[in-house]
């Protein structure tokens, strides 16, 4: 194997005290599908804070492509090509979803060349096919505020294609859509897979399955086990912490 | 929520329209109005004119970034002492100011040396200000101080700006203010009707210009982000942006904005005092804006416009209710009209009055959806497309 696109080595993350973050050891191949599970409160979003550096880490560091992340301005880190969909969808809402794509597709983010560049004919034929792959091309022109939640999901994680990032870290993108959606949605990710490393934060045991090679159960701040989806579910620990006792999943 | 327009590729034709009817009225203010008012009340709508002018910048800042600013009465005076000082110094060789002697002081202070020199004075009015604000925004945008902290801190900015000011009379006349009413420009008296009638004229092309330099940067991509900075600022970094130099670009725009108003405002009003820091001015500027409606730059000309014409008939016959009625105003548009005037247009205001009073609404119909070609394209392209993505919802 090649060396890792993302290497977390001995991180912990206190607020006041408090291990959000416990000594977490992690790493990820490049083309590489991980799904995150746990309980509430493992620590899943402040894993997905880290890395992309809203939070900083109290101890250890973060290496993106052998790049140390510490005391990187978090736009800094997106534009060396680390993406994050965020768990209630975070997008644009006075914006209609093109203009939302635009923003996230467009290349060159510095303040001059966003005050004089626009978009030529190819970037708009590119932004075209995103929205109808996201499903939403007959929507192109209306505010974001109107889409229903599963649009805004599958909008936001089109801005998170558009910026074509690396590596995506996508916090449960299947919350609160139908199940339709979910497919759709695990269909999406496995495709975006073949191109990306792709870190799924998610609770849908269902959508897992789905989508899921290898798995990482967090606890309490720490990695519990990692493996593929049938060793994870037979971990007595894993069951007693976070799946529930076995009677509960016809697995 | 405020709407915005969406811009597309094939709007120049709404564009040709737009400049027309800016331009229209323009000319409406230009040769209209002075044939039929005379020039001292001409004086008084070209102040207003300049107050139009801020409320572009607060609009700029507040109603499409969302950065509540109540300090631009700074901005505002910066501009105009900049250009009084200028024509404070109109004077003969090696004499000062008048009053200077009132308080022994005998040598000119050097920062007044620059503004001898009429194009250092026309560049300060707009760069010094935008370098304050520029400054301001810059410590506060970059230490991550948003929402109302920036407001309490753009308010406690000007109280230090009023103090310093009031307090200075040995550098700028402290209290008392500079006049310009008397002075000499170009071997004519500023406060003359030939003058004042040029600077009328001077506000309308400028506040074009003001409203032409909005108009751009909020249209197209620079636009659209600072819209999604007022939606979700931490999203912006996670795209790959640094919100910071934008909102330090936009408030130092809008401080250049205020500091030409002052300018203007100060030539037409023959004074430059310590007052233009007053913080309620300040928040008066923000209620224009509120009226008119924010994000609209056009409610935002409306709104200072209309304040301060009701301002003038109210307090010429009434002036004790003025300030009472301000504030009902202040209240009615945050209860009843929270996008204010243009917003309510927009939001089919009208129809919702008719509603009220007992008409049925005309119905809405669309015929721009079928012409527009992107959206042609589009559809050919849903029913093009494989049926999961094409299904309707």
């Amino acid at each position: 194997m090649s060396s890792p696109i993302l290497d977390i080595q001995n991180v912990t993350v206190s607020f006041d005290g408090f291990k959000a973050i416990n000594n977490l050891n992690l790493s990820l191949d490049p083309g590489e599908l991980r799904v995150i599970i746990g309980p509430n409160g493992a620590g899943k979003t402040t894993f997905l804070d880290v890395i992309t550096g809203k939070v900083q880490p109290s101890e250890g560091q973060v290496l993106f492509k052998g790049r140390n992340l510490r005391n990187t301005a978090e736009h800094k880190i997106s534009r060396l090509g680390i993406g994050r969909k965020f768990q209630t969808p975070r997008v644009y809402f006075n914006l209609t979803p093109r203009e939302n794509l635009e923003l996230s597709y467009n290349r060159s983010k510095n303040l001059l060349s966003t005050l004089f560049q626009k978009p030529s004919a190819q970037d708009r034929e590119e932004l075209m096919r995103l929205l109808t792959i996201i499903g939403l091309a007959g929507k192109a022109n209306v505010p974001a505020s109107i889409l229903s939640h599963g649009e805004k999901q599958w909008l936001e994680i089109g801005m998170l294609v558009a910026q074509s990032p690396d590596l995506l870290l996508v916090d449960e993108p299947v919350a609160g859509m139908t199940d339709e959606e979910t497919e759709r949605t695990g269909q999406l990710l496995i495709s975006l897979a073949e191109t990306h490393s792709i870190i799924v934060i998610e609770h849908d045991m269902e959508f897992v399955r789905q989508i899921a090679r290898q798995v990482t159960v967090l606890h309490q701040g720490s990695v519990l086990c990692e493996g593929t989806m049938d060793q994870v579910q037979n971990d007595p620990r894993v069951i007693e912490v976070y799946l529930g006792e076995p009677q509960e999943e016809p697995a | 929520m405020t709407a915005t327009a969406p811009t597309r590729p094939n709007q120049s034709k709404a564009w040709i329209k737009e400049v027309a009817l800016v331009g229209g009225f323009a000319l409406v203010f230009a040769v209209l109005i002075p044939l039929l008012i005379p020039v001292s009340r001409l004086q008084i709508l070209g102040r207003f004119l300049s107050l139009a002018i801020v409320a572009l910048g607060i609009d700029l800042v507040w109603g499409y970034t969302g950065l509540l600013s109540l300090g631009h009465g700074i901005f505002f005076a910066l501009g105009g002492y900049a250009l009084a000082m200028n024509l404070s110094l109109q004077l003969p060789k090696d004499v000062i100011p008048e009053f200077f002697g009132l308080y022994g002081v005998e040598d000119l202070p050097a920062f007044w040396e620059p503004f001898k020199s009429m194009p250092f004075t026309l560049l300060a009015v707009f760069v010094i200000p935008a370098a304050i604000a520029g400054l301001l925004g810059y410590v506060v945008f970059r230490n991550r101080i948003r929402g109302v902290y920036f407001s309490i801190l753009t308010q406690a900015a000007l109280v230090v700006f009023f103090n310093f000011f009031n307090g200075q009379q040995k550098l700028i006349n402290g209290t008392n203010g500079l006049k310009t009413a008397s002075a000499q420009l170009f071997g004519a008296n500023v406060g003359s009707e030939g003058v004042q009638f040029k600077l009328y004229i001077l506000t309308i092309v400028l506040l074009m210009g003001a409203y032409g330099l909005c108009r751009w940067l909020t249209s197209g991509r620079f636009g659209r982000l600072l819209i999604a900075i007022r939606d979700d600022e931490p999203r912006v970094r996670f795209s790959g942006y640094d919100p910071t130099a934008f909102k330090v670009l936009v408030f130092g725009m809008s401080g250049a904005i205020a500091g030409v108003a002052g300018a203007l405002y100060t030539v037409q009003s023959g004074i430059v005092s310590p007052q233009y820091m007053d913080i309620a001015f300040s928040i008066e500027m923000v209620i224009w804006v509120a009226v008119g409606g924010r994000g609209t730059l056009v409610g935002a000309v409306l709104g200072a416009l209309l304040v301060n014409w009701a301002r003038v008939l109210l307090s010429e016959r009434f002036p004790e209710v003025w300030l009472f009625f301000q504030g009902a105003l202040f209240l009615i548009v945050v209860t009843v009209l929270p996008d204010g005037i243009i917003g309510w247009f927009r939001d089919g205001g009208i129809n919702k009055a008719r509603a009220f009073l007992g008409f049925p609404p005309k119905s809405r119909t669309f015929p721009a959806v079928d012409l527009d070609e992107n959206i042609q394209r589009e559809r050919e392209m849903v029913d093009a497309a494989p049926p999961a993505s094409g299904e309707s919802r």
